[in-house]
């Protein structure tokens, strides 16, 4: 068969571009997450300039294209002078930061006020409380649509591609405008995108029920 | 320590934008007391309570924990919090942790109590709430009536000078009523000074050594149990107490 021949011809390059995006998602989301609470807690901080800020923050990103943004972090802030990589690291970090931060503060205000107020009652500061009592409950039940978020980082960084990385897309295009076989090419990348989505999905879950355990 | 007073409150003014609803209330709360606040919903109790433990700040008023006047914005709340324990309705146990671990919690991070003696006075105190077979059950797992004496131990845990029950069994089934309030009997058998806010009026004519009845944001009348349940003087706490007895 004809395409499984291509697939095994092409593997070794192709392994290399799931390894680069993986990196990328991998690195853009952890960044992702710091950013993401960052401004979660500026949202909840009641602190009228700093949920402003947030506010501003999530406006701007939400409202552009992700590619108009890694661009920004490439072609437009040349005095950065980034590599193609901190580039798309960055853009997808602030991009998934914003839907992250939201996540966060859903989570964070769905926990029961109760909660926070058995933490002070019992001498907590504010500061012990959201860390031992409340994030932790927050972060559960945060998982599932923070998986959704990280599969969606996954699929974005194909945008890559256009700055020139060869990510697991760029690899598909090229093998497939050097061949004229898009079609087989493009077959051949689905799959390595429904197999990284599928352990991202496992691990995910895997870390959903370890965390759940107590409920 | 006999006759010292606990708690004492003077002139507190308390309202929610334009809903006033503590006017001038005064209370004093001797050491090894239990004083149950009874009164219709809507009629301030929970909220002076709450006023007590700091998770409500005043409008106006004085508020002495244990002879020592607190004052919102000078004192360590969290350190006056450790003498005050609290117990609420819906009981706040926290999900994530078993049930030793939510009562060594505050002891191991608010106290730096060594995580093994917090364990053993832990354990003490579970036993002593007859739920020794417990300790490594998530809070999901257990009746209300667990869940609560769970609530009590871990506010125990912190061996605070005071402890306030806001509406304790007011979210259980009638059938676990009965041991809450049985172990908060036997804590104020054993003298501790207890601010109860309760339905429950068997218990307030049992337990309590003074009862408060409150209407409207003011304390309308009170007195020990024995007087104020069987001859009260004012019209409208003959009205409550008819209408709940």
């Amino acid at each position: 068969m004809e395409w499984l021949n291509k697939f095994i011809d092409s593997y070794p390059v192709f392994l290399k571009g799931m390894l680069l995006t993986f990196e990328l998602t991998a690195v853009a989301i952890f960044i992702g997450i710091f950013i993401g609470l960052f401004f979660a807690f500026l949202k909840i901080s009641k602190i009228k300039i700093l949920e402003w800020i947030a506010d501003l923050y999530i406006f701007l990103i939400r409202g552009t294209p992700l590619i108009v943004q890694i661009f920004v972090f490439y072609y437009g802030l040349t005095s950065l002078n980034i590599s193609q990589f901190s580039a798309v690291v960055l853009g997808l970090a602030f991009h998934n930061g914003a839907y992250i931060a939201e996540i966060f503060r859903g989570a964070i205000q769905s926990i029961d006020r109760g909660q926070m107020e058995a933490g002070r009652s019992l001498g907590m500061n504010l500061k012990l409380t959201y860390r031992r009592i409340i994030l932790p409950q927050a972060l559960r039940r945060a998982m599932a649509p923070l998986g959704n978020q990280f599969i969606i980082a996954l699929k974005d960084s194909s945008l890559a591609a256009f700055i020139g990385m060869y990510e697991l897309f760029n690899v598909a295009t090229t093998y497939g405008s050097n061949s004229f076989d898009y079609m087989t090419y493009l077959l051949i990348v689905a799959v390595y995108y429904l197999i990284l989505v599928f352990i991202f999905s496992i691990l995910l879950r895997y870390v959903e029920n370890r965390m759940a355990i107590s409920d | 320590m006999a006759d010292s007073i606990m708690v004492k409150v003077e002139t507190l003014n308390k309202s929610f934008g334009n809903l006033h609803v503590l006017k001038d209330i005064d209370l004093t709360v001797k050491d090894r007391e239990v004083v149950c606040l009874i009164g219709a919903s809507g009629s301030g109790k929970s909220t002076l309570l709450r006023c007590l433990n700091f998770l409500e700040v005043k409008d106006s008023g004085t508020i002495f924990i244990g002879g020592e006047k607190v004052e919102e914005a000078t004192h360590d709340l969290n350190q006056v919090r450790t003498r005050v324990g609290m117990v609420f309705q819906h009981f706040q146990l926290f999900p994530h942790m078993t049930v030793i671990e939510n009562i060594i919690e505050a002891p191991v991070h608010v106290k730096k109590i060594p995580k093994d003696q917090a364990y053993q006075e832990a354990k003490e105190l579970l036993a002593k709430v007859g739920l020794s077979d417990k300790e490594t059950v998530y809070p999901g797992k257990l009746s209300g009536g667990q869940k609560q004496r769970v609530a009590i131990a871990r506010a125990l845990a912190m061996k605070p000078d005071v402890m306030l029950f806001d509406e304790p069994t007011s979210a259980l089934d009638p059938e676990l009523v009965g041991e809450v309030l049985a172990t908060m009997k036997k804590l104020a058998l054993e003298g501790m000074t207890m601010v109860v806010v309760t339905h429950e009026m068997g218990f307030a004519r049992e337990v309590a050594d003074w009862v408060v009845y409150m209407h409207d944001g003011r304390i309308v009348e009170a007195g020990p149990p024995d007087k104020l349940f069987s001859s009260p003087t004012e019209q409208r706490t003959k009205d409550f107490l008819d209408s709940v007895l």
